[in-house]
């Protein structure tokens, strides 16, 4: 009975509070967040109980004074997206505008824990991208000095470099033997469960509702927009619906009529069985697609492309699984002795140029925040900071200014890869 | 693994496939305004459900033809000639 007493008041997480909870048999926890039933109506609902959305959320309530939001989940929280990503956070980017906005994002990162009074296991331990040829160590040098110019760290790294940071690569590969790399430091990982935890927790303290198990069934519109959202717990109104549901986007923007420069795919993930620590940077293959680190329970966790067609299955086929193993076991042959433990999928948005959308739509009272392809993760506090100022004040953040939706037709597209609208291939 | 019918070839495996898109846009004609050409370049249904799409047999006779596929079962139907 007296954790129910706590539930309506959320307790600050302190080393004094584990200590004495230890003493008690951690009996006195209060629950993270208030399971909120739907109110009739709100200012502001957000469809997507995922990192974004519970990002926005917590940024509206906490930097503009907007509490009456709902965060609606059609299930429980941390099972979307933000719970089946690898982790990794970075801003070694290329274009200006994108190193500016998931820089933001870095420095939000490392401020999380704080900001959140939430234990998010942010570990800057390094991002290592290899690279094999020596034009392919241009395009890095490029890519490096973009950064360092609008005052990133970023670093070329040699052989013996290279070797020091990942022993475990194999520098002399017939075929691909490694030049070098490119290092940006602050770059690593964070625990992905305990965003999505913690996001909830600090939005629902500062007067969010998160609703669990309702889904978005319908966009009602009404005068000028939509007047609220169909939901298995019935109608909710809204003066203002966003929509952050990552691979479903173009479901739910279907719902209001629209046609978005999307295709959902799949992209599979890997986790082999906990081992000692071998690996305390992120390393990312330059002959093939594959990165991996090492969690903090010891599985290295590892991933590769996308399967490359339409889908919605959270599963993933085994030709790319077999592709992702044969890039990986060429990197570091001592992966071979490992075991894969689990594999999974999530159903990405991958945009027609491989950036973002963060923007208002042709329907009057509509924002998106999608298009993430496979980035979400690394982007979530700078996601939701500017999505929580798109809501608050009607336009862009500066920093999110270039993933406007109407880019695409005004010729404005942020294409990181150059690849045109592909977005199977980005 | 997906098993896809080429019009030629018959059924092969799906590595030896290339994805090639979405095969319902079509282009506008000529004097088509600027938001119709936006749109065919770059909105897609991306529907969760039958896609009708093109592939190309990357590894084998190199025909680009069509198929409909269900974007949550991976189910295929059809391998019609364009």
């Amino acid at each position: 009975m007296k954790a129910q007493a706590d539930l309506s008041r959320p307790a600050r997480y302190s080393a004094w509070r584990l200590f004495r909870e230890a003493l008690r048999g951690h009996r006195g926890w209060p629950r993270a967040w208030r399971k909120a039933t739907p109110r009739s109506g709100y200012q502001v609902v957000i469809v997507g109980g995922g990192g974004h959305g519970l990002a926005t959320a917590y940024y509206l309530a906490s930097r503009h004074g907007i509490r009456d939001v709902a965060v609606l989940e059609r299930g429980p929280i941390g099972l979307g997206n933000v719970g089946r990503n690898t982790t990794l956070v970075r801003s070694n980017y290329f274009h200006p505008d994108n190193i500016r906005f998931y820089d933001f994002s870095l420095r939000l990162w490392e401020g999380i824990e704080r900001e959140l009074n939430f234990n998010a296991m942010v570990s800057q331990r390094g991002t290592l991208n290899l690279f094999h040829t020596e034009a392919q160590r241009d395009l890095f040098t490029r890519r490096a000095n973009a950064m360092r110019l609008l005052g990133v760290d970023a670093e070329a790294v040699d052989r013996a470099g290279v070797r020091a940071l990942a022993p475990l690569v194999d520098l002399d590969h017939g075929r691909y033997p490694v030049l070098g790399g490119f290092l940006q430091r602050r770059g690593g990982t964070v625990r992905h469960d305990a965003v999505a935890w913690g996001y909830a927790r600090a939005a629902s303290a500062a007067g969010v509702d998160i609703i669990e198990d309702c889904e978005v069934v319908g966009l009602r519109a009404g005068g000028s927009g939509l007047d609220g959202v169909e939901t298995t717990r019935g109608f909710i109104g809204a003066d203002q619906v966003c929509l952050a549901v990552a691979g479903h986007s173009s479901r739910l923007a279907a719902m209001a009529g629209l046609a978005l420069p999307l295709e959902s795919h799949v992209l599979q993930a890997f986790v082999t069985e906990s081992i000692k620590p071998v690996l305390d940077c992120v390393v990312t293959y330059g002959a093939g697609h594959f990165y991996v680190s090492q969690s903090d329970k010891g599985g290295l966790v590892f991933g590769g492309p996308i399967d490359g067609y339409n889908s919605y299955g959270q599963r993933g086929t085994l030709p790319t699984a077999e592709e992702v193993a044969a890039a990986g076991l060429t990197m570091m042959p001592a992966l071979a002795r490992l075991r894969v433990l689990r594999q999974w999928g999530g159903v990405m948005d991958m945009s027609m140029d491989g950036s973002p959308i963060i923007s208002r739509t042709p329907i009057d009272n509509l924002v998106l925040n999608g298009g993430w392809c496979y980035g979400g993760f690394k982007a979530i506090p700078a996601g939701g900071w500017c999505t929580a100022h798109l809501l608050a004040h009607g336009s862009s953040h500066p920093l999110a200014a270039h993933l406007r939706l109407d880019r695409f037709a005004e010729g404005r597209t942020v294409d990181e890869r150059g690849i045109g609208p592909w977005p199977y291939l980005h | 693994m997906l098993q896809l019918r080429c019009p030629w070839c018959g059924p092969r495996d799906e590595v030896e496939f290339r994805y090639r898109g979405d095969a319902s846009v079509s282009r506008p004609a000529g004097d088509a305004s600027l938001a119709e050409f936006s749109a065919f370049v770059y909105a897609r249904r991306n529907p969760c459900g039958w896609h009708r799409e093109w592939w190309l047999h990357h590894a084998g006779c190199r025909m680009v033809f069509q198929v409909e596929r269900h974007t949550l079962t991976h189910e295929v139907r059809g391998g019609d000639p364009p």
